[in-house]
């Protein structure tokens, strides 16, 4: 009975204001897909990729040297006020081994959508919480931030 | 159990019922005023409505407003310094106050122009005026900066200023004081005024494609008052309007003796005609000195040039060039409504509102109907230029906007009150007070040929007991109506800087989507710029120390630096080689006599620093940046005059360490 009494006052007072505004019902709608299953099973969001644009990203046994050359230019300038090349912390954790910790996937999303990364992604937050820095979003293109990768694959050694 | 579904069901319709009302107070509460608070009301994280650019008066500065919230979203330096930003400190900005007097600190900014195309605002610029020393700011609103302030010669008190023709052409200046022109010998009795004093107007011409301002032509009048102006626009585009008071050119005790003549005069100029006169090279080349600054963004750093020359028109040698239409009594406003036909003069001292018709001036012009000159300028016959008259509007009215609807809105100084009149017929409308003593009014597009007709701001003069009391010392107020009904409606009252003139305000999807985010670093040119830290270092050049900079969180590059002496000159050139949204960083150094710095993402900012002593001196990054922030500091060595401490800078580095130096 009193279930029953509850039940209507709250349907009642949903159905005077209108039911839930567009807000509730986009944060609703976004936790439901994050619930998504893939058909292998897994859930959508895939810790190893990350959250943003890049999904599949075509990496070759060798260095293409070119291309290491403009990330480190992009290195200089927008990251190296951070990040060390070898293993040791500056601000952020130094680059010596980031290609084999991280799926370039992950990396390139990671430096392009910065925000989104940090306020979800476990392996983000996990350094977040050593590091006390929110990594700023360096606006990279998406040139940018493939021959940053191809710039750490250097620094791992990749020739 | 039946009876008692049955009296659940009522109870949740009753719910129901009440949930509606209290969701939905759409009827009764509008009736009676009393939602007053709802209609301003923008929920936190919501966007206003519209950008509200507001004149700081006395403060010099431009303020940026939401409405209909009334929020205070951002205070542009314009004409004073402005240590919160740096501005008129930093040496890149120190430029943009230069004039043909050297620098001037601190100006009185009275009426803001955005930016027409097609007499509809498009959103792109602002415009300011200097009253005092006379000069014109544009504000570019893809980075709510001032970026250029042009000065003018031949002028005194700029108050008629900064209004704009429809597709933002020209942007006028006209004098409030009349003066000797600057290339006459200044030095005359003050009671000369009427052998020796004249009075311009100033037209500026706007590059339509990065707004660059030049004085195109000055027009050379009689020795008046100018007030107020605007454009004609529609089938007046082409005419410009001022508002005339002083036609007894009295040049003490204005209040009585300026105040004798029934009607002083609307000025209407041909500015079409006068384009064609400089083109058929009818001007004159006069010598004067002004002061044109202007700001790069990608230089990150502002240039003032000393222009030497200008040309003058002289409004009695080219007939059909100026005439003048009598106007009771002193006018202060001069409005020009929606279609272009009506001309509005508020005769502050009249007890009615005369309106002019633009058709009938043309009739007249051509009929020669004139009742004789002034100075040399046909004088119009007041019967045939007049539409007519609104009577009793109220007591001292200033100022009038129109809603598109076929209605004007005059602000009356001293009934205090807003009067809303119907521009065919002049019949009064409608009345509410304002509190107190309304000055100008706004409504978003208001003056121009799209008016939005939502919502009128009147800008107070007198704050009095709205607010809680803050000693003899009141911030001025704005109150916001709401006109979109038949009543006019108060709904809000907020505080505003300084004093509020003139303002305007656009749709913020004008803007909005414009705004610069931040610099890019790529695109820096700044000639001290360090792109990345590994292009900063410490420099001598004789006894200037030049240190290029960065900062990102949360770190200063280099943050310790030696071989700096006693009567150094040392410049910071710092650059933020942040890449994200409102990541500013400020700095400070102990002992610094201007002042600090705050530099957006991108940019290179400069201060300049003299030591004074032997010590160390701390600096540090004065804006919180994260959660090391209180770690982004640094230390400088300062030697006596003749030590021989080398230059030494490092960052991460002990001292000493072989890289420290590089």
């Amino acid at each position: 009975m009193k279930k029953l009494l509850s039940f209507l006052v709250i349907a009642a007072t949903l159905y005077a204001c209108g039911g839930p505004s567009e807000a509730d019902k986009q944060s609703e709608s976004s936790t439901a897909a994050t619930k998504e299953l893939t058909p292998e099973g897994n859930p959508t969001y895939d810790p190893k990729r990350g959250e943003g644009k890049f999904t599949d990203v075509a990496i070759s046994d060798k260095l293409d040297a070119a291309m290491a050359k403009s990330g480190e230019k992009v290195y200089t300038v927008k990251c190296a006020g951070c990040h060390k090349l070898t293993d040791e912390n500056l601000v952020g954790p130094g680059w010596k081994g980031v290609t084999l910790r991280h799926t370039p996937e992950w990396i390139m999303n990671f430096s392009t959508n910065t925000d989104e990364m940090l306020d979800k992604d476990p392996k983000a937050q996990a350094q977040l919480e050593i590091c006390l820095v929110r990594m700023p979003n360096q606006n990279l293109t998406d040139d940018d931030a493939r021959n940053v990768y191809e710039f750490m694959r250097e620094n791992d050694g990749v020739k | 159990m039946k009876r008692v579904n049955f009296a659940l069901t009522s109870l949740a319709a009753a719910s129901l019922l009440v949930g509606m009302y209290s969701c939905k107070p759409k009827s009764a509460a509008i009736a009676s005023g009393a939602d007053g608070a709802s209609k301003a009301y923008v929920a936190p994280g919501k966007y206003d409505e519209f950008y509200n650019f507001v004149s700081g008066g006395f403060s010099g500065q431009m303020s940026v407003y939401g409405l209909p919230s009334g929020r205070l979203l951002r205070v542009i330096p314009v004409f004073s310094v402005d240590p919160e930003k740096g501005w008129g400190y930093s040496e890149e900005t120190k430029p943009m106050l230069n004039t043909s007097h050297g620098f001037v600190p601190w100006d009185d900014l009275h009426h803001v122009q955005v930016s027409q195309t097609n007499g509809e605002l498009d959103g792109r610029w602002a415009f300011g005026n200097a009253n005092n020393t006379p000069r014109v700011a544009r504000i570019d609103l893809n980075t709510f900066r001032t970026a250029e302030i042009l000065e003018l010669p031949n002028s005194a008190g700029n108050h008629s200023s900064p209004f704009i023709t429809e597709n933002t052409e020209y942007v006028v200046a006209g004098t409030r004081f009349s003066v000797p022109m600057d290339d006459a010998d200044g030095d005359v009795p003050i009671d000369s005024y009427k052998q020796n004093f004249k009075g311009t107007v100033s037209f500026i011409s706007v590059n339509k494609d990065n707004g660059n301002m030049d004085i195109a032509f000055q027009l050379l009048c009689p020795g008046v008052n100018f007030d107020l102006s605007h454009a004609g626009k529609g089938k007046s585009h082409g005419w410009f309007f001022f508002s005339c008071y002083n036609t007894e050119q009295a040049n003490t005790l204005l209040e009585v003796n300026a105040s004798k003549n029934d009607k002083d005069f609307i000025m209407a100029v041909n500015w079409k005609l006068a384009e064609q006169l400089v083109k058929d090279g009818k001007g004159k080349q006069q010598a004067v000195r002004y002061a044109s600054n202007r700001y790069d963004d990608k230089n990150h750093a502002a240039t003032s040039t000393i222009k030497t020359s200008v040309t003058v028109i002289d409004t009695k040698d080219h007939p059909g060039l100026v005439y003048m239409m009598p106007c009771p009594k002193s006018p202060h406003g001069c409005d020009v409504d929606p279609t272009g036909e009506f001309i509005v003069g508020s005769g502050k001292l009249a007890a009615l509102i005369p309106v002019f018709s633009f058709d009938k001036m043309m009739k007249a012009i051509e009929a020669k109907d004139f009742e004789g000159d002034y100075a040399g300028i046909p004088v119009l016959k007041y019967a045939s230029v007049l539409h007519g008259e609104v009577q009793k509007p109220g007591l001292g009215p200033l100022h009038t906007e129109f809603d598109g609807k076929g209605n004007a809105y005059t602000s009356m100084f001293v009934s205090s009150e807003v009067v809303k009149w119907n521009i065919q017929d002049l019949k009064v409308l409608d009345r509410v007070p304002t509190y107190y003593s309304v000055g100008h009014l706004m409504i978003p597009g208001g003056d121009s040929r799209k008016p939005y007709g939502k919502y009128l701001v009147a800008y107070n003069k007198i704050t009095k007991d709205r607010y809680l009391p803050t000693g003899p010392e009141l911030s001025q107020s704005a109150q916001l109506y709401d006109i979109s009904g038949d009543k006019m409606q108060l709904i809000l009252d907020f505080p505003t800087i300084g004093e509020p003139h003139y303002a305007q305000a656009a749709p913020a999807d004008l803007i909005k989507g414009n705004s610069v985010k931040f610099f890019k670093i790529d695109e820096n040119n700044h000639p001290y710029v360090s792109k990345g830290e590994a292009t900063t270092k410490v420099w001598r050049e004789g006894n200037k120390v030049h240190v290029n900079m960065t900062m990102i969180r949360s770190h200063l590059t280099p943050d310790n630096i030696e071989g700096i002496k006693v009567g150094d000159e040392v410049l910071f050139h710092i650059t933020n080689i942040e890449q994200d949204w409102d990541i500013p960083h400020g700095f400070a150094i102990k002992g610094a006599n201007n002042a600090e710095l705050l530099i957006m993402p991108g940019e290179t900012t400069t201060l300049k620093w003299n030591p004074d002593r032997v010590g160390i001196f701390p600096m540090y990054c004065t804006d919180f940046c994260s959660a090391l922030h209180q770690e982004m500091q640094g230390y400088i060595r300062v030697s006596p005059a003749s030590s021989n401490v080398p230059i030494k800078y490092y960052t991460g580095q002990e001292p000493g360490a072989a890289s420290a130096s590089k």
